[in-house]
């Protein structure tokens, strides 16, 4: 698609999300969006690009503000890698995640290194995961989210959508059948 | 930058250009474009072995440009760290590659400092332009 730069920015941000939404299937019912931590609509696209490429584009309630905040504030030392961005769509991100923070009260304090997998609901809610589990080649890492949860792309960590990561031993398995 | 291959944008447009390019290239270049381009930055023509090594290689870091985007890079590569699945950089393998100028010069920009430590010269874009242009199926 080339696109006319004299095209009214506004108008054309409005079309584009619609169509983004629809043609990634975004516009239908959110699924499992029962808590903060699925996905809130719509999406800006440059988050699911920008946030969206080196990783999963994580659900922004799985944090407070206030690791978002030092999240966008040091994008150039990100986990070890460069993930800067232009100020403009830095600040947009910005707001948008600090909109959406999570509130309720386990996300309510910023986790160490503001790591979502170590902050205290995600353990809370894989604690009957084995230690093990989370290094298996299939899974690597705990922030590997979409290993085991299908629907993370979407939002979706409902624990009845979940997917067993291939090659995981059986005796590994336990988590997913209670 | 003296010369510029592409509009410049307002950011509200550099941002449409962005969701374009999810839906369908943006296609405001080509990486034969963009080799020609830092072709004449640098003020010769791009060597694609010379690229071929600087790709492989570790500049006294951890990691290679092919620790993410594989050897060579015409199949999906794997994000180092986590593990997330990259289109293949070569374009005769990824229609989408090189289509987006500030699409490239973002990734270049982070790329190189986390293998090098520092920007890569326009020679070092040039080189890796030709290697990857010459990776044909
Ligand atoms: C250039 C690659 C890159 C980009 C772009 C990027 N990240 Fe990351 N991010 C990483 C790496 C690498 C890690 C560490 C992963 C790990 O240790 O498992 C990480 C980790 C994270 C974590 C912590 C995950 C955990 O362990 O709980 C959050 C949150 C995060 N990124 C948010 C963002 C946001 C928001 C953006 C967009 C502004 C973004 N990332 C863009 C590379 C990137
Ligand atoms: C190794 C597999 C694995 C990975 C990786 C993983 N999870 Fe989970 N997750 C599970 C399992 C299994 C459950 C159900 C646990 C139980 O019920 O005991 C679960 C439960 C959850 C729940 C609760 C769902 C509910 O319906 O109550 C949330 C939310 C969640 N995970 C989010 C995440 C996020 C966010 C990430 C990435 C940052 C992640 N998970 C990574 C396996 C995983
Ligand atoms: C730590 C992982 C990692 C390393 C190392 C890495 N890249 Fe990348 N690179 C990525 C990711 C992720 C993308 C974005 C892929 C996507 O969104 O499809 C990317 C994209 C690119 C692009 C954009 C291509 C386009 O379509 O314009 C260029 C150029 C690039 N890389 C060059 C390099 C060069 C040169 C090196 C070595 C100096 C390098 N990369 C090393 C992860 C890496």
């Amino acid at each position: 698609m080339s696109l006319p730069h004299h095209t009214h920015p506004g108008h054309a941000l409005a079309a584009l999300l619609s169509s983004l939404s629809l043609a990634l299937g975004l516009a239908g019912p959110a699924a499992a969006d029962d808590d903060e931590r699925g996905m809130p609509r719509p999406v800006p696209p440059a988050y699911s690009s920008e946030c969206g490429s080196c990783h999963l584009a994580f659900p922004p309630g799985a944090l407070p503000a206030a690791s978002w905040k030092h999240i966008m504030a040091g994008l150039d030392k990100h986990y070890g890698s460069n993930a800067s961005l232009d100020d403009a769509t830095r600040r947009q991100l910005d707001t948008w995640l600090q909109t959406h923070a999570g509130t309720w009260k386990r996300v309510g304090e910023a986790p160490p290194e503001d790591r979502i997998t170590r902050s205290a609901w995600f353990q809370r809610k894989h604690r009957h995961i084995r230690d093990a589990v989370w290094t298996h080649a299939s899974v690597k890492r705990p922030a590997n989210c979409s290993a085991c949860h299908p629907g993370a792309e979407r939002g979706d960590f409902d624990d009845d959508h979940l997917k067993i990561p291939p090659g995981l031993p059986l005796h590994l398995r336990w988590a997913w059948f209670d | 930058m003296m010369l510029t291959r592409h509009l410049i944008l307002n950011p509200a447009a550099a941002l449409l250009l962005a969701t374009a390019a999810m839906a369908a290239p943006a296609a405001d270049t080509s990486a034969g474009t963009q080799l020609e381009y830092w072709s004449a930055q640098a003020g010769a023509p791009g060597q694609a072995a010379r690229g071929q090594a600087f790709f492989t290689s570790r500049h006294g870091g951890e990691w290679s440009c092919s620790s993410c985007h594989g050897t060579p890079p015409i199949r999906e590569g794997r994000h180092a760290t986590t593990d997330k699945s990259i289109n293949p950089l070569a374009p005769a393998f990824n229609p989408r590659s090189f289509t987006d100028s500030a699409r490239s010069d973002k990734w270049f920009r982070r790329n190189c400092k986390d293998v090098l430590n520092r920007e890569c010269s326009a020679g070092e874009k040039a080189d890796v332009l030709a290697y990857l242009l010459q990776l044909k199926p």
